[in-house]
């Protein structure tokens, strides 16, 4: 038999229909939804009559808008409403719903896998382009618009063209201090923020294997940054552990018999792929993004680049543009510029082992008095597990605001806003002209570099910054 | 939806690269729970200043794009988020075609959904056609979906491709859940035998 890669696999356990001059119907294994991309959603069904076909299949939480602070006042009355209408939606439409008070709820990336919802070899899909943080099971987990919503809630399908694949081999070995985040950061840098435009990823090598999964979460959640919908890892032991016994597993012998065909789902020896991109993690340093798209990053060691350095007239252009929209200057060192807020929180990072290692650069230091530093975990469970160890008193001690779950800051939806030209170290996925608010300045970083420069008021290498500490 | 077949309309030009959808309708528009009215708040950011007043150099704002129905921007257009808001506000503007040299898979899938075709084009037909669009006053495109084919009165005519299936959903402006019910037997079979 041909060998296969995983995407093949799980694709062609998916289809329900397919004919020439298509694309094929794919069937969906698991829906999750959220209040900010549904309400027109079930609207539609409601003007047509028609019912979620798997309600069982389906499963919503609140995060984009939710408050960080007290959890129950939403000011601002637009997000109440639309909060209040994924509550009643899913009452109407027998939904399974993790409202703001549940124990379940938090970012929808995040709940997913600590539910165990999140499962090798299903087809995943969410009203959110981050979806492809399931990936790291080993599912095929993208992306859908707000029609693409409706289609899934009344027929459990969607129609799909088949993907290219393409496969990152991450060689080698990450270096101590350099973390999941910045590899992801360095594989867009390098590669551009469209590569893996009309692809999946498969992310292979040494470096991806060692990871565990909260890791392999962070990498596979910016896939859809490089251009591309899903962004998956073959499913290995790692997987299967942190799998075990939570919530919507299947138990006991069940849970034997699902993890042998998990593992069964791993791309065969030789499977080929329509491309495939390397990358050496040895040599990958602590990331900052400088510009306005994640694409525009640099090592924390190096200057902030010139428009002078490329040829096209249009990349010129477009960082003259960021440049200006971000205040800074060609050819400064990134390590020279001065931030006015941290979040540490998001899809990409908010899980408890990001909060672990934010906590560690920070223990028994100080928060610079010029900086405004929060932290937001991603869930309630994370929050607790969090509390647990004590390290909301960790963060508390050293300055830090410490938050309800949500989606917050990332994108500024509910009350979390960063001011016109402040300028921020976050640990999110998007560092877009307004995301965290309009004029604000976002430089994407890892947790430890973002916990580093709320201490240092500036970028530092967190690599030397622990190093100091040592000595 | 509308069925779209033949369409002329005056060009508007936005020459920049990797116009996300956090550009084409800021998050702080997002909290509607309607299909309808996001056009006023397309490009917020870059058309309108700190007040509220809008920028005379951004091309949306200008008198001689005014009732553009055609955009044509640069590569990697409608990047990041999945918001389907984003061909929302685009479609309410007034705009049924876009013109780019590559698109966001996210944005595209979501344009045929909203009967939006976005065409894709060499990177050097949109240059030519920004160019025209910036110099020629009232410079208008027509574009015929059937025949896959875009032209000017001066003598610019271009082909383009399309997939089967997003040209004929567009073209018979079809409700693609209707389309996809016919086949409700065959979903059924797959639920039997993955039970
Ligand atoms: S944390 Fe940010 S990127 Fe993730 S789902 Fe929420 S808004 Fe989207």
């Amino acid at each position: 038999m041909q060998p296969k890669n995983i995407i093949q696999k799980i694709w062609e356990q998916h289809v329900v229909h397919q004919e020439e001059g298509k694309p094929d119907l794919l069937y969906i294994d698991l829906h999750l939804v959220h209040e900010v991309t549904s309400p027109q959603a079930f609207e539609g069904l409601r003007l047509n009559g028609r019912k979620v076909r798997r309600p069982d299949l389906t499963y919503a939480t609140m995060d984009h808008n939710v408050p960080t602070r007290e959890r129950n006042i939403i000011n601002d009355p637009i997000s109440k409403k639309q909060i209040d209408t994924l509550g009643e939606n899913c009452q109407e439409f027998g939904v399974t719903l993790a409202d703001i008070n549940h124990p379940d709820n938090g970012i929808v990336h995040v709940i997913g896998p600590e539910l165990g919802l999140t499962q090798p070899g299903k087809t995943i899909v969410c009203g959110d382009s981050h979806t492809s943080t399931h990936g790291a099971f080993g599912a095929l987990a993208f992306g859908i618009g707000t029609s693409e919503v409706e289609h899934v809630l009344a027929t459990q399908t969607l129609w799909q063209a088949k993907p290219k694949t393409l496969n990152i081999k991450v060689n080698g070995k990450l270096g101590t201090g350099v973390t999941a985040k910045d590899l992801i950061l360095a594989i867009i840098a390098k590669f551009g923020v469209k590569f893996g435009t009309g692809h999946v990823i498969e992310y292979t090598g040494e470096a991806i294997r060692e990871m565990t999964m909260e890791e392999r979460m962070t990498v596979c959640n910016m896939s859809i940054e490089g251009g591309a919908r899903a962004g998956l890892i073959s499913p290995d032991e790692t997987t299967v552990e942190y799998l075990r016994g939570r919530k919507y597993v299947p138990q006991g012998e069940a849970f034997e018999e699902s993890a042998a065909r998990w593992k069964a789902l791993a791309s065969d020896d030789g499977a080929a792929y329509d491309m495939v991109l390397e990358i050496d993690a040895s040599e990958v340093e602590p990331q900052v993004t400088w510009g306005t798209n994640p694409g525009m990053c640099i090592p924390v060691t190096a200057n902030v680049p010139s428009p002078e350095n490329t040829e096209k007239s249009s990349e010129k252009d477009e960082i003259k543009r960021a440049l200006e929209y971000m205040g800074l200057e060609a050819g400064q060192p990134i390590t020279s510029v001065k931030i006015d807020n941290v979040f540490i929180g998001s899809c990409t990072n908010s899980r408890l082992s990001d909060l672990q290692k934010a906590a560690e650069v920070i223990r028994g230091k100080q928060v610079a008095p010029s900086v405004k530093a929060i932290v937001v975990p991603g869930s309630f469970s994370v929050k607790l597990a969090a509390e647990k160890e004590g390290l909301d008193q960790v963060f508390k001690d050293a300055g830090f605001e410490w938050r309800e779950s949500g989606c917050s800051m990332c994108l500024g939806m509910n009350d979390d806003i960063i001011p016109s030209g402040e300028r921020c170290a976050s640990t999110s996925n998007r560092n877009f002209e307004g995301r965290q608010g309009k004029g604000a300045r976002t430089h994407l970083v890892s947790p430890e570099m973002a916990a580093a420069a709320a201490i240092a008021g500036h970028f530092v290498d967190v690599r030397k910054f622990t190093a100091q500490e040592v000595m | 939806m509308e069925p779209l077949r033949i369409h002329q309309g005056l060009v508007c030009p936005l020459d920049r690269s990797n116009v996300d959808t956090d550009q084409i309708i800021p998050k702080q528009f997002l909290k509607r729970i309607e299909r309808s009215g996001f056009g006023q708040f397309l490009f917020y950011n870059w058309r309108f200043d700190d007040d509220g007043n809008p920028r005379p150099d951004f091309p949306l704002n200008a008198p001689e794009y005014n009732g553009a129905s055609i955009l044509v921007a640069g590569e990697n257009f409608g990047c990041g988020s999945s918001r389907e808001h984003a061909p929302w506000a685009i479609q309410d503007f007034g705009f049924k075609i876009i013109i780019a040299p590559s698109y966001a898979d996210i944005f595209k899938n979501n344009c045929v959904k909203n009967g939006i075709l976005a065409i894709q084009a060499t990177e050097e037909q949109v240059q030519t056609i920004l160019k025209k669009a910036e110099t020629t006053e009232g410079y208008s495109l027509t574009v015929n979906l059937e025949e896959q084919v875009v032209s000017d009165n001066e003598g610019f005519d271009i082909h383009f491709d399309i997939a089967p299936y997003p040209k004929e959903m567009l073209l018979n402006g079809w409700d693609e859940i209707g389309v996809t019910l016919k086949y409700e037997d065959k979903i059924k079979e797959y639920e039997q035998a993955h039970a």
